[in-house]
Formats: C-alpha cells, sequence, structure tokens
C-alpha cells in the first residue's frame, strides 16, 4: 500500500461518500474514498426510489429539510456538469378524503416554511389536469414543481468519475475493519490486511456507520435497517404517469409512490418494514399484492402484467429520524455522516458542503486547486440519438453500431466505456450502461456482456461475477472437466 | 447515411423471416432480411438436440440442421441478408416507410420500403415475470440463456441444478445439463401435469431419474452471493402448503418458464396488440392493424414446433406479395374465441378466401370437439383425439365453407372447444 498519509479518508463510496469525495477534490488535498464492495454506489445507493424530493415532507426545525432543500436546487448544475440523467418532471400528493386533505396543508406550510418555490394546494380538477392518469376519486392534493428524479447509482458513478478525475484516489474491496491513532493520523486497516494513513475521517458508510464509528471509538448509535421493495413496470406500461404521484404520508414512511423513471420505465414502492439484518435484501410474495393495490388506489391503470422485476433496497434509519452530521465529539479528527435517508439523496450536494464546512471548522485547511474541472466527458447513449447524429458518432467509433441489449438498445461503445471506468462486473455494467434492465433482463446479452468484459480485462470466465465476492457466473467450461462425479456422458 | 430500396423488408433472419422472405423473392420482388445476430437460424441455432423437422422435412433434424436448410435457399435467392443490424425505428407514415437499421458494417443505413414483415421471435419470462421472491443472487439463468451458454459458449453456469418449468425448453435442459456433468436435482412444475411433449419426460428426466415435482412451486430463493439453495412448496387445490415445503441445495436455478412475443417496436408505432397473444392484432393475411405491415412466427404467437413457424411464416411471404401485387382482399370478418380457447390467430377471416387458423386451449381433456360458428350457426365440428394448453390445434376453413353471412349481423367467427 501507498506510502503516504492522506489528508481526509471517506468511508464508504455510495452517493455521500462520493459527493464528499468531489466536493473536497476541488480543493488540494489528499483524499482516499473507501468501498468495501468491489465498485462504487452498491449498497444503499443502488437500491432506492431515486426521487429529488419537493421539500416539503418534514418541518424546518430538522437539519435534513434545510439540506433537502438546498440540495435540490444545486441539481441542475450538477446535472451540467455530470450528465446523469435527471428530470425535473414534478410530485404530487393525491389526497382520497377530507381528513387527508389536513395533511396536505400540513405538508403545503412545511415547505412554505422551507421556503420551497412553486408549491401549490390544488382542488380536484387542478389535480386531475395535472395528472390525468389519477383516480378520479382524488379529493385534491398538493403540486412540488421543483421535485424531480435522477438515476441514483448513476448519479454516484458520475460523483466518482468526477472526483477521480481531480486526484480522489479510490480503495474497492477495502473493507474497514480496524483502526489505530498515531501522532496526528489514523491508520485504517482492511479485511485483507491493507492499510491507509488519513488525518481526518469521515464516516459515511450508509447502513454501517453505527460500527465504523464504533471502530474508531466514536459516538455509539444505532443504525437500523428500514426494507424498502420496489416493482419495476415495462416501458410500455400505459399507467406510465407525467409526475411523481405520492400517497398522502403516514408517520413512519412517506408511502407507496408511483415514479416514472428518468428513464422510461415506472416503479412502485418502497415498502417501509424494520429488520436487524444489514444484509438481507431478499424480496417476498407477501409486499406485492400491498404494492399494488396502494398504488391502483392512485392510478387505476397499474397492472401487474407488466412487472419486469422487483428488487429490495434498506434505508439506514437513525433513532430520531434526523440526519447525523457533525464533528465527533468522542474522536478528534472523525466526522460522523449517519442516518442519511430519504430525503438523502436529494440532500447529498449540500451535504457536502455542510461536510466541507464542518471540516474547516475542525481546522482542515482548504485551498482551492487551479486545476479542478467539474465536468466530465458526455457518453452518448444509442438509445435516445436520432439516427443522423448516431450515424456521425459510429464514424468516430464503430462499436457505437454494434447493439448488445437489445431492450435498451445499449452498444458496446457504451459498455466498453463502463468496463474501461472499472465497473467489470454484471451488476457494475447494468447500472452504468443499463443493458441487462430491460424487459429481458440480461436473457439475450448476457452471453455478449461476459465476452466484452473478457476482451476488455483479460479475466478468465471463473473471475467475472454478478457483483464480487462470491457472486461467480460460470462454473466450468466443456472440455475442461476434470472430474465427473455425477456420471455425464460427456 | 446510407439509403436502400426494397420492395420489402423482413426484421429477423430466423426460421420465420427466411420462410417469409423466401416467398416474396420467388413472386420476384426485392427483399432484404436483418438478422441480430452474426449469422441467420435464430434461436434454431443453439438448440442441437434433436426433433426439428417432422413435419415439413418428414425427417428428424437438429434445430442448426433445419436452419440450414433455409440459409442455404435464401443464398441461393436474391434475398439481401444484413447481419449484426439491429433495427432501431420505423417511421411509417409515409406510403414508403423508412426503417433505421445500425451495423458495425454499414453504420446507420435507411430502408425505404413498401413492405415490413416482422419476424423476430419471442423471449424467454423471467424471474420478475413470475415474481419469484428470495435473495438476488448470481446463478438464476433463464433455460435459453444458459443453453446458449452451454451450446454456443461451452460454459457451464453451474453443477447442482434445479429446473423450473417442465416445458419442452426445460426438460431438454435438464438432460443437457446431466450431460455435461451437472447434478440436475429437480424440475418443478407448478401445473399438476407437465408442460412438455411425453417423450421428453421419458428420454430427458425419466432416463437420467431426475425427479418431476408437479403441482410445485419456489417459495424461496437463499444465498446472498451465489444460489444456495431453494424452498419448495406444494399446492394443494392451487393452494400453497407452506408447511409442507422442502428445501433442496443447489447453486443454480434455471428458469423455463414461458415465452412472451417481442414486440416494443411494433407497439412503439401504434400496432395493436393481443393481450392473449401478445402479439399483434392480425387480418386473414397476417396484416396487422398499419397497413403494409405484417408479422408472422413467434412474434405473432408463441408456436410449439418450428415447422409450424415454417408453414404460418411462407403463407405470410405469400400475403405480402399478393399486397405487392396489389390483389384485392376478400371482405373480412372478425374471429373470436368462444368458449374453452385461450386465442385464436388470425383476428379476422374471409368467407370467399382460404383461411388457416392456429389457436390454443384453456383445458386438458380427451377426445373433445371443436366447434365453429357464424351468426349461431355450426359451420363445422372436429374431433380431436387428445388437447392441451401447451399444444397448438390448427384447422382450415376453405372458400364457401360459411353460407351463412348476413348483411345486418357482424358475421363473428367464434371457435369453441366442448
Amino acid at each position: 500500500m501507498k506510502n503516504k498519509t492522506f489528508d481526509i479518508a471517506i468511508i464508504g463510496a455510495g452517493v455521500v461518500g462520493a459527493s464528499i469525495a468531489r466536493k473536497l477534490s476541488s480543493y488540494n488535498l489528499k483524499v482516499a474514498l473507501l468501498e468495501k464492495e468491489c465498485d462504487v454506489s452498491f449498497g444503499v445507493s443502488k437500491a432506492n426510489s431515486g426521487i429529488i424530493h419537493g421539500g416539503f415532507h418534514h418541518g424546518s426545525e430538522y437539519l435534513k429539510s434545510k439540506l433537502e432543500v438546498q440540495g435540490n436546487r444545486m441539481f441542475d448544475q450538477l446535472e451540467q456538469e455530470l450528465h446523469f440523467p435527471f428530470r425535473r418532471c414534478g410530485i404530487i400528493v393525491a389526497a382520497f378524503t377530507l381528513e387527508e386533505m389536513k395533511t396536505i396543508e400540513q405538508l403545503y406550510m412545511n415547505g412554505t416554511a422551507n421556503k420551497v418555490v412553486g408549491i401549490e394546494m390544488c382542488n380536484r380538477s387542478r389535480m386531475l389536469a395535472l395528472e390525468p392518469k389519477l383516480n378520479t376519486d382524488v379529493v385534491g392534493g398538493l403540486y412540488a414543481p421543483a421535485g424531480g428524479i435522477i438515476e441514483p447509482y448513476r448519479f454516484v458513478f458520475s460523483l466518482v468519475e468526477s472526483a477521480l478525475k481531480n486526484g480522489v484516489e479510490l480503495f474497492t474491496e477495502f473493507k474497514v475493519v480496524s483502526a489505530e491513532k498515531n501522532d496526528h493520523a489514523f491508520k485504517i486497516f482492511s479485511e485483507s490486511g491493507a492499510a491507509i494513513d488519513s488525518k481526518w475521517v469521515v464516516n459515511s458508510s450508509g447502513l454501517f456507520a453505527d460500527e465504523i464509528s464504533q471502530i474508531f471509538n466514536a459516538e455509539k448509535f444505532n443504525i437500523t435497517p428500514r426494507k424498502g421493495e420496489e416493482f419495476l413496470l415495462d416501458r410500455n406500461s400505459s399507467a406510465r404517469t407525467d409526475h411523481v404521484v405520492f400517497p398522502v404520508p403516514d408517520s413512519v414512511s412517506k408511502g407507496i409512490l408511483v415514479i416514472p423513471t428518468v428513464e422510461g420505465t415506472t416503479m412502485l414502492g418502497p415498502t417501509a418494514i424494520p429488520q436487524d439484518s444489514k444484509e438481507d435484501v431478499s424480496t417476498t410474495s407477501l409486499n406485492l399484492g400491498m404494492v399494488f393495490s396502494s398504488a391502483r388506489r392512485m392510478v387505476p391503470s397499474i397492472s401487474q402484467r407488466d412487472i419486469i422485476t422487483s428488487f429490495t433496497g434498506l434505508r439506514p434509519v437513525l433513532e430520531g429520524g434526523d440526519f447525523y452530521i457533525d464533528i465527533s465529539e468522542k474522536q478528534a479528527h472523525f466526522i460522523q455522516v449517519a442516518g442519511i435517508q430519504s430525503p438523502g439523496l436529494t440532500a447529498v450536494p449540500a451535504i457536502a458542503e455542510y461536510v466541507k464546512d464542518l471540516l474547516k471548522k475542525d481546522g482542515l485547511v482548504l485551498t482551492e486547486k487551479s486545476s479542478y474541472n467539474p465536468s466530465i466527458d458526455k457518453l452518448p447513449r444509442m438509445r435516445i440519438l436520432p439516427p443522423e447524429e448516431a450515424d456521425l458518432l459510429i464514424q468516430s467509433d464503430p462499436a457505437f453500431a454494434e447493439i448488445v441489449c437489445r431492450c435498451e438498445s445499449v452498444s458496446e461503445a457504451e459498455i466498453v466505456a463502463a468496463v474501461r471506468h472499472g465497473h467489470t462486473t454484471l451488476d457494475g455494467i447494468k447500472f452504468y450502461t443499463r443493458a441487462q434492465m430491460g424487459r429481458c433482463q440480461g436473457g439475450f446479452c448476457t452471453d455478449r456482456i461476459i465476452k466484452i468484459i473478457q476482451r476488455e480485462t483479460g479475466l478468465s470466465y471463473e473471475e467475472i461475477t454478478k457483483r464480487g465476492k462470491d457472486s461467480w457466473l460460470l462454473d466450468d467450461k466443456i472440455g475442461d472437466l476434470k472430474v465427473n462425479s455425477y456420471g455425464g456422458a460427456e | 447515411m446510407k439509403e436502400f430500396k426494397f420492395d420489402t423488408l423482413v426484421i429477423g433472419g430466423g426460421s420465420a423471416g427466411m420462410a417469409a422472405a423466401l416467398e416474396v423473392s420467388k413472386r420476384g420482388f426485392s427483399v432484404a432480411v436483418v438478422e441480430r445476430e452474426n449469422s441467420m437460424g435464430g434461436i434454431l441455432n443453439q438448440c442441437i438436440h434433436n426433433g426439428f423437422g417432422l413435419h415439413h422435412f418428414k425427417e428428424e433434424l437438429s434445430g442448426p440442421s433445419y436452419a440450414e436448410k433455409f440459409i442455404d435457399m435464401v443464398d441461393s435467392s436474391d434475398i439481401e441478408v444484413f447481419i449484426d443490424m439491429t433495427i432501431m425505428d420505423i417511421d411509417e407514415n409515409d406510403k414508403l416507410k423508412a426503417v433505421y437499421g445500425l451495423s458495425k458494417l454499414t453504420g446507420m443505413v435507411k430502408f425505404c420500403v413498401k413492405t415490413v414483415v416482422f419476424a423476430n421471435g419471442c423471449r424467454e419470462r423471467n424471474r420478475g415475470s413470475i415474481g419469484t421472491p428470495g435473495t438476488r443472487p448470481s446463478g438464476v439463468f433463464t433455460a435459453g440463456l444458459a443453453q446458449r451458454l452451454v451450446n454456443m459458449e461451452g460454459y457451464i453456469p453451474g453443477k447442482e441444478c434445479v429446473v423450473v418449468g417442465s416445458g419442452d425448453i426445460g426438460l431438454i435442459m435438464a438432460r443437457r445439463m446431466t450431460w455435461v456433468g451437472a447434478k440436475v436435482k429437480a424440475v418443478i412444475e407448478i401445473q399438476p401435469y407437465p408442460a412438455g411433449l411425453t417423450r421428453n419426460i421419458v428420454q430427458c428426466l425419466n432416463d437420467f431419474d431426475i425427479p418431476l415435482y408437479l403441482s410445485h412451486v419456489v417459495g424461496d430463493i437463499h444465498g446472498k452471493d451465489r444460489v444456495e439453495s431453494i424452498d419448495v412448496i406444494p399446492l394443494e387445490n392451487g393452494i400453497e402448503q407452506k408447511e409442507k415445503s422442502f428445501n433442496i441445495k443447489c447453486d443454480s436455478l434455471l428458469l423455463a418458464v414461458g415465452l412472451v412475443p417481442d414486440n416494443e417496436l411494433a407497439q412503439k408505432i401504434g400496432i395493436s396488440i393481443n393481450p392473449e397473444t401478445n402479439g399483434p392484432i392480425v387480418d386473414r393475411q397476417l396484416m396487422t392493424g398499419k397497413d403494409g405491415i405484417f408479422a408472422c412466427g413467434n412474434v405473432l404467437h408463441v408456436h410449439d414446433l418450428v415447422d409450424f413457424v415454417t408453414e404460418e411464416s411462407s403463407r405470410c411471404g405469400r400475403y405480402v406479395a399478393d399486397y405487392l401485387d396489389k390483389k384485392i382482399s376478400p371482405i373480412q370478418f372478425r374471429t373470436a374465441p368462444g368458449q374453452n380457447i385461450k386465442y385464436l390467430v388470425p383476428n379476422f377471416y374471409s368467407p370467399s378466401g382460404d383461411n388457416k387458423f392456429y389457436l390454443r386451449t384453456l383445458i386438458v381433456k380427451n377426445r373433445a370437439e371443436l366447434i365453429l360458428k357464424v351468426n349461431g350457426k355450426e359451420i363445422l365440428r372436429k374431433k380431436l383425439r387428445h388437447i392441451q394448453p401447451s399444444e397448438m390445434i390448427s384447422f382450415s376453413l376453405p372458400p364457401g365453407a360459411v353460407d351463412c353471412i348476413s348483411e345486418c349481423k357482424e358475421n363473428t367467427l367464434e371457435a369453441s372447444i366442448v
């Protein structure tokens, strides 16, 4: 391992860590980004609703409300610099009883107290004009035009790419298991025995923030995973709405949403079920009925026939329900960024600023880097390119003409770009390019992607995985069989 | 951008596309076939087992051999073939349709054509389609993908497999995995009867002592990174008996849970889809709701045998040629599925023309009868020895068979099975 001392080590390359890393990469600092998985965005950040929230769900007394509203405003510039899929489609909250309208009023008051621009209360006909697919039983609701949607993992990939471009060093498969403090720096050890030195540590380890805090002898707190199951519907679903549609929230969660994803599919969810395990992201058959009946109450044309797939994410829930972002009182030069659940994705650009200010307050010297470049290259997407533009692009790189994933029209060039940006697992490539994410779920393109990974990386077939660790894909090759223990005729 | 002009563009170079293109070409029209893979033949290329061609060629062939016979015919015809090409978009607003294709060899090309034939087959249903709960590890493959990995690439995806679905693809893959040295621990079937051919139950399962669990479902998948085991739940009268569930250790799960026509492009340009087949609604000449756009083979409805795909697609090719010849199509009326029928293709018939139908029943029965009625009047009754949902039924209706056409009625042809 490198014989140098970093100024800051950020533990966890989810959306929070990536955002902080990118922010710090604009200063003359040596920054390390540590991730226990084999790729970035493989934890909480890969499986969530992708909502850029409207700033009305929580009162102004919460830190998260302030950061949510600030963060929301920063997305337009981020999109210009980082080219992740993002659309301000607007959010509506649909009320079906007069009782629910009282909550809508409260949400409206939250929004105005949080200084949200453009938020409005709507009567029935306004709601139906905004969103014609709503159940006509709607009584009224709330409209927040500044709300939107993004592809969360693509956002993380772009943040990390930008951070790396500006000098941040990424360490994947670096699971922090212990730490020591020397005179002026921490020595941080990974499970595999590697170590790095760093003067400051930022704990942005999502579900594991409580355990990391313990490893560093900092504050004691508990992160409770709360499971959220989501169902993804086909592009052709006639139930696709124009806006993100929320039900009126209850005390625990924001309820089951209908989400017109930025890439053209429709998503329903998430559920909200507390559990003990931080690893268990299994789906259940029990929730399907509940999710669909809740979603159909708002948009009756939703059909189970359109399901492509379902998945589960876990929210890192902290007692009290607010974000915990502060300088540790028990461990010097240790910054806690914990409990970042909804609206964490929205708040994340503001969280990065907030953490930067905390580090400064804690004595870190920040001088701006003259070579800092906030922009990354935009990768063309064949699916959305008009034929004339596609033709020009192909003349520069014929690999754009080879469509590997037919459902999402992903070209070989896009998959090669994913691999060259370090995404060498099937899931990494899926999240970077959308290949395997469509209606056939990789049935037609998995074998072609395996070949491209092998060609670009030199990995053998046994080394190719779905998402690192033991998620191997292929067991053997015909002709290579050493032992034929089952009496096969080969 | 290169431009090409053809009378007909056939999308898909598998069994359906080749058969249709050959018939259009025989009649002297210019035809292009666009194929996504680097050779024609479609899914037949990975079906290296035999059992193909008994109807069409009166001999038993492997999938590649069946395909090769057609590839040879296409090669010696005037048909132009574009391989490694994906169709990106269709603009059908003008009389001449613009179809955009993309390949490494040609870049983006524009085909200006009078007619289009969708012959691009079907895709496999997957875990999401059947909603199997559990973890989401590596090791869950659709049977077709596993077949491709084994037969085309030479990889063995796992050594301890469970196959879900007892249709022919599931049975063939159970045998194939055994032959390459894997242990196939079970085949799980949700229905109380096997979905595949009896000969495949015997040759693929019984001969290798692979247990078949009828009326069972996969209730859970375990394993964080790779499949480690599954829970299997018996059904009694369609209800899950969770207390009787049992666990099977395995490292891979092969899903053979049905096929569905791949109609995204058709839907994108506004072609109406039959929700029972997931294929386009077509008239007697297999033309979709859009003038000059036809569909045949598994993109129209999923067939059991490639021989039937060939029959239907050859006919489709002749209909396309008739259309290009500006032959006036005879007056048409609707068809409708009646009692115990899942679907009936095509969706229109002509009393004054030849009509050929394919249908699927919803029931399993010995000694059944097919009954056709128009305006309440029975016009045909046909005895069927044994019927089941997995086996397509076909029948023909020659000109003049329907003599009860009335000007004031809808004249819908209703097919029932009792």
